[in-house]
């Protein structure tokens, strides 16, 4: 995953095996320098990905400039559903809390992934036995996870609480439009961890143990020397994993309709919901692209912004 | 990352047993501080609870009969109800979901295969070429467009190119999935001597043989990192198929959790029973090959 350091090899790479096509006594190939075989090979997945990506994300784009509701007649309506968008509470409040979201799952992800892949990596007992373990939540549906944990914040928890004495604890998390939130979060930290530990192990095998030998013989201590070690050796890992799942996290959807569905009332709704209720069942089409179409843009400046900060950090090491 | 460390062992065991068999790594980082770290093996195993808590919740819920619901949930089952699993099995038509998920994932991890490879395989091979580079960064683009953008202009696509089925899931599964699989196929065919192909090329294969032949079993080890996530993927996603699939009967498993959430409602048990046959499938497939699934994804990432 770290590509960025392995491109260079192909501009220096000269047109070999170009040049051998055409010695080939084939005859259908005729003087041009790229066999025209490889064009085949890309021209059909840019047709269907144009048509079946691209071409969506532009009529999205045109449609949002419309009233269209998802049937029937529909006119321009110019930039007006933009403008809306900015005085609808429901909006708003979906974006503040799927940044939010986004932000606390996606630091609380990285620290632990980090972490258990930091205890993964050193000598215990069992190493792939755990490593094994720790990835089952990887491979299980998120929607049906939502549905189990759902029973537990619901029924189990308030039990425990009750059976120790603390009452005032025994409620429904998922209930609180004020810590609704706090279950979706543990929810979905305890799936997309699994995931992130084996990519920070995977980061951590990449360090070779000469350079910790070296710092033992030098009498650093164990912070000092993740802190000044371990960590700036897998800044790569660090940066693409918390621009990954940063945006995945954006995009939260199947675990909100497991817990909450949105609620209570619309406290728990992150963006991609809004726009599925709205688009789907609202006969919003056209004000909802225009969401969505905020919602990219939002995405794509967050993902730089992110990717640009991570990147200078990684290089000052 | 397997050899990590020929020279170090020399350097810091004085005493290596020349003829000692055991894996380079084990020795010399066995050498530096010692042996087994068991308190951090019994902290690794506290963590591990949380992962196993909730699994071993969702099987002992769903072999109860719905009076042993009280309490934490914790408790074990005092009798057991095997007609949980038969209520849910004709509840949700486990069979047809399961078939459908099945017919979806395989479809999708098989053209995804094929057809990622061989694009990046052009990419790569010509990346000093205008076309190929302004291909290989458009496809790129594809990671940074969130999916509900696309999602209510393509249900109205697949509906009018009659692709609101499992085919069309395979297809779009392998569409949406082709920017990060560039991303990752590019660089490590990069990273395969060209020498071999130039080879085979001498010796009169096409472009398309040299990348049956010569490229594509080369790529095994990425094929199966690709193949592992596409399956994932595919076998548990629930927004797509939400939007796209029209027909009930082309339900996958999670699509058939949540539409028979009301008729679950109250009977607890017989929900856990379908979560927990929902999730199995590929539970069990993880368990017998899970050295090789993880392995195969660190692989994947370390490129």
């Amino acid at each position: 995953m770290t590509a960025p350091a392995s491109t260079s090899g192909t501009t220096a790479r000269p047109t070999t095996p170009s040049r051998r096509d055409n010695i080939r006594p084939s005859g259908k190939r005729p003087g041009n320098k790229t066999p025209r075989a490889f064009y085949w090979m890309v021209i059909p997945a840019l047709v269907i990905f144009f048509g079946l990506h691209t071409v969506p994300v532009l009529t999205g784009m045109f449609f949002s400039l419309t009233n269209y509701a998802g049937y029937g007649t529909w006119n321009f309506v110019g930039f007006s559903n933009y403008l809306n968008l900015f005085r609808d509470d429901r909006v708003l409040a979906s974006y503040a809390f799927t940044f939010g979201f986004a932000i606390i799952s996606t630091i609380l992800v990285n620290v632990i992934s980090l972490s258990v892949a930091l205890g993964l990596n050193s000598k215990i007992k069992f190493k792939t036995g755990f490593r094994g373990l720790f990835f089952i939540p990887h491979i299980l549906a998120i929607l049906i996870i939502g549905y189990v944990f759902n029973y537990l914040f619901a029924n189990s928890i308030p039990a425990i609480f009750s059976a120790i004495g603390l009452d005032a604890f025994a409620t429904n998390i998922l209930a609180d439009p004020n810590f609704a939130w706090v279950g979706i979060v543990f929810t979905t930290v305890w799936q997309a961890a699994a995931f992130n530990i084996i990519l920070y192990l995977a980061g951590l095998q990449t360090i070779q143990p000469e350079i910790y030998e070296a710092a033992a013989i030098d009498g650093a201590k164990t912070w000092r020397r993740f802190r000044s070690i371990t960590f700036p050796l897998i800044g790569a890992y660090f940066t693409i994993n918390m621009v990954l799942s940063f945006k995945s996290f954006l995009q939260v959807f199947d675990q909100i309709v497991a817990l909450t569905n949105g609620g209570p009332g619309t406290s728990t709704e992150s963006i991609a919901l809004v726009i599925f209720r709205g688009g789907f069942q609202g006969g919003e089409y056209g004000y909802q692209m225009a969401n969505a179409v905020v919602y990219l843009f939002a995405i794509i400046i967050l993902s730089f912004i992110q990717l640009r900060f991570l990147q200078r950090r990684e290089a000052t090491y | 990352m397997t050899a990590t460390s020929q020279g170090t062992e020399a350097r810091v065991q004085p005493t290596p047993g020349p003829g000692a068999s055991r894996p380079a790594r084990t020795r010399s980082r066995g050498g530096v501080t010692g042996g087994i770290n068991w308190w951090l093996t019994a902290l690794m195993a506290v963590c591990s609870l949380t992962v196993l808590i909730p699994l071993y919740f969702t099987v002992v819920t769903a072999l109860k009969t719905p009076d042993q619901l009280g309490g934490t949930g914790f408790e074990l089952p005092t009798s057991i109800r095997w007609e949980n699993f038969a209520d849910a099995y004709n509840l949700t038509n486990f069979p047809q979901a399961l078939m459908n998920t099945a017919l979806i994932a395989v479809g999708a991890v098989v053209l995804t295969l094929f057809s990622n490879s061989l694009v990046a395989y052009a990419i790569a091979r010509n990346m000093h070429k205008k076309f190929f580079k302004g291909l290989y960064f458009y496809f790129l683009a594809g990671i940074f467009v969130p999916f509900p953008i696309i999602m209510l202009p393509v249900v109205k696509e697949t509906a009018l190119l009659g692709l609101d089925n499992q085919l069309g899931l395979i297809l779009l599964y392998t569409v949406y999935g082709l920017s990060f699989n560039i991303f990752i196929f590019v660089a490590y065919i990069q990273s395969i001597p060209i020498e071999l192909e130039e080879a085979a090329r001498m010796d009169g294969a096409s472009s398309w043989g040299v990348f049956w032949r010569v490229v594509f079993p080369l790529l095994t080890p990425m094929n199966a990192t690709v193949g592992i996530l596409a399956c994932v993927w595919a076998w548990n996603d629930f927004l797509l198929p939400l939007v796209i699939l029209s027909d009930p009967s082309a339900r996958t498993l999670p699509l058939a959790q949540f539409v028979f959430q009301g008729q679950f409602n109250t009977n607890y048990t017989v929900a856990f029973a379908s979560y927990l046959m929902a999730l199995a499938p590929l539970l069990i497939v993880y368990i017998i090959s899970q050295r090789w699934v993880v392995s195969g994804v660190m692989r994947g990432s370390v490129k």
